[in-house]
């Protein structure tokens, strides 16, 4: 059983369709990549699954659970969406990190508030997320004291705190310099391998390529093409796919 | 050298109620401004109109007038008993300062960037968890400055009480000239003035250097 199914998704700013009838589907463990230029509903698309912006019509399924219905959900109150945005996680292109928090309290921070555990046991698991992001060293740093790529890494370590079924990314490395694009990728590459289950909205062909199970390629708010990975960069079958790849490789 | 000190124990009395002022005035207007800083953001059009209005009114206009406005206008069109005169002055205070706090709020609460409520939302934090743990120190932080500047204003705003006889520094110096003939007096309460501001100065120092472990 898929672990999230999502059924023609729509939604629009006033007169803009920015996602025009989305339908795909993930299973668990696997890693899906979404790329397509900018203005295409990437990201939309991501704020959608979370509930930051609520799509007017479509379904969104979690281990075959309808979790969101567009036309029926239309006054959730803000406690089930908040037990609903659960089920995922965000990573955002500019970490927002809670810049009066040390390392270790931004992940705690959300777990305590919740009382999921107890303070002992939060901090232990806090510990050893930071641990698998490689910043046993920065425990007590406050976000202004970490480069680009380890604020996201921490970033990542908070989203995961919260043990969500499906971590989104949000294009993690556009805002790092290209030399600390490496050390984020080769965490989510490291997640995969524990079996996390991820949407990655990104601009890294090497890394959609390579570390994605899927790929959907996204063009005005439809999705133009999805498969394999391998098969979408090496053997696309849509026009636009096959330009807007040669484009992005070229550079 | 004796008149010196009982002119320095006199001033010294009317600046309690200069203190008295100021302080009462911070202890509700702090809050109050927190509250109209809120509606002047609301969602709800009419409220955050009217709001908006009020606050242009008390801004756009003198706190001498709104003092006296105070003081005398519910006798003069209702024919009301006059409140007490330092129930008036500190009516006046509190209103006028409250909508200069809840701008400088309002300029605080809106430069967090959007990011930051997302990111709380995504954790499933809740509205006031999002505000009062995530938002508010960072608002804090930022409004320091400004907020130092105003209070700093306010002290010596306190000197307008006297324009309804309300007995604070200025009003005591003031009755030296008229009884005694000494100007001086008046000149000294500068003294108090800069003494006061001065350690005031002090402390948002500390206090902004206190905030410096952070950048928001």
């Amino acid at each position: 059983m898929a672990i999230l199914e999502v059924k023609n998704i729509r939604k629009s700013f006033g007169k803009n369709d920015i996602l025009k009838g989305i339908d795909f589907s993930l299973e668990k463990g696997e890693v899906l990549s979404i790329i397509g230029s900018s203005g295409s509903g990437k990201t939309t698309l991501l704020r959608c699954l979370n509930f930051l912006e609520f799509a007017e019509t479509g379904t969104i399924s979690v281990n075959g659970e309808i979790i969101y219905d567009g036309e029926a959900n239309a006054y959730l109150s803000d406690s089930q969406i908040r037990e609903k945005r659960l089920h995922f996680g965000l990573v955002f292109q500019s970490f927002n990190l809670f810049p009066q928090y040390n390392v270790l309290k931004n992940i705690t921070l959300a777990p305590s508030l919740m009382k999921r555990d107890t303070p002992e046991a939060i901090e232990k698991m806090a510990r050893e997320l930071i641990h698998r992001v490689g910043l046993h060293d920065r425990i007590y740093n406050y976000p202004c004291e970490l480069s680009g790529g380890q604020q996201q890494r921490v970033a990542i370590a908070r989203a995961l705190a919260l043990n969500p079924d499906i971590l989104c990314f949000d294009e993690p490395t556009s805002a790092l310099d290209p030399e600390l694009t490496g050390e984020v990728l080769k965490v989510i590459k490291e997640l995969k391998d524990t079996g996390c289950t991820m949407i990655v909205v990104t601009h890294e062909m090497e890394f959609a390529k390579n570390v994605s199970d899927k790929v959907i390629f996204m063009a005005d708010g439809i999705i133009e093409e999805m498969g394999d990975s391998k098969q979408i960069f090496e053997n696309p079958e849509s026009e636009k796919t096959r330009s807007f790849l040669s484009k992005s490789l070229e550079k | 050298m004796e008149k010196f000190i009982s002119v320095t124990l006199d001033l010294a009395k009317g600046f309690g109620t200069t203190l008295e002022i100021f302080a009462l005035t911070l202890l509700f207007a702090f809050p109050l401004g927190l509250l109209i800083s809120f509606g002047s953001m609301s969602k709800f059009k009419p409220l955050r109109w009217l709001v908006k209005t009020f606050v242009w009114i008390i801004r756009g206009t003198p706190l001498m007038l709104q003092l006296i406005i105070i003081y005398y206008g519910p006798g003069l069109i209702f024919e009301w008993d006059l409140l007490p005169r330092f129930t008036a002055v500190m009516v006046a205070f509190v209103i006028n300062y409250s909508c200069y706090f809840s701008e400088i709020y309002r300029g605080g609460i809106e430069s967090i960037s959007r990011g930051q409520y997302e990111a709380g939302q995504v954790l499933g934090m809740t509205k006031p968890q999002i505000f009062f743990k995530v938002i508010l120190l960072q608002v804090v932080k930022k409004i320091v400055p400004p907020m130092s500047n105003e209070i700093i204003t306010l002290v010596k705003d306190t000197s307008l009480a006297r324009i309804i006889a309300v007995y604070e520094i200025i009003w005591n110096a003031q009755s030296y000239i008229k009884l005694e003939g000494l100007i001086w007096p008046l000149f000294y309460t500068g003294a108090f003035y800069l003494l006061f501001s001065g350690i005031l100065t002090l402390l948002f120092g500390f206090i902004e250097k206190k905030m410096n472990y952070f950048r928001g």
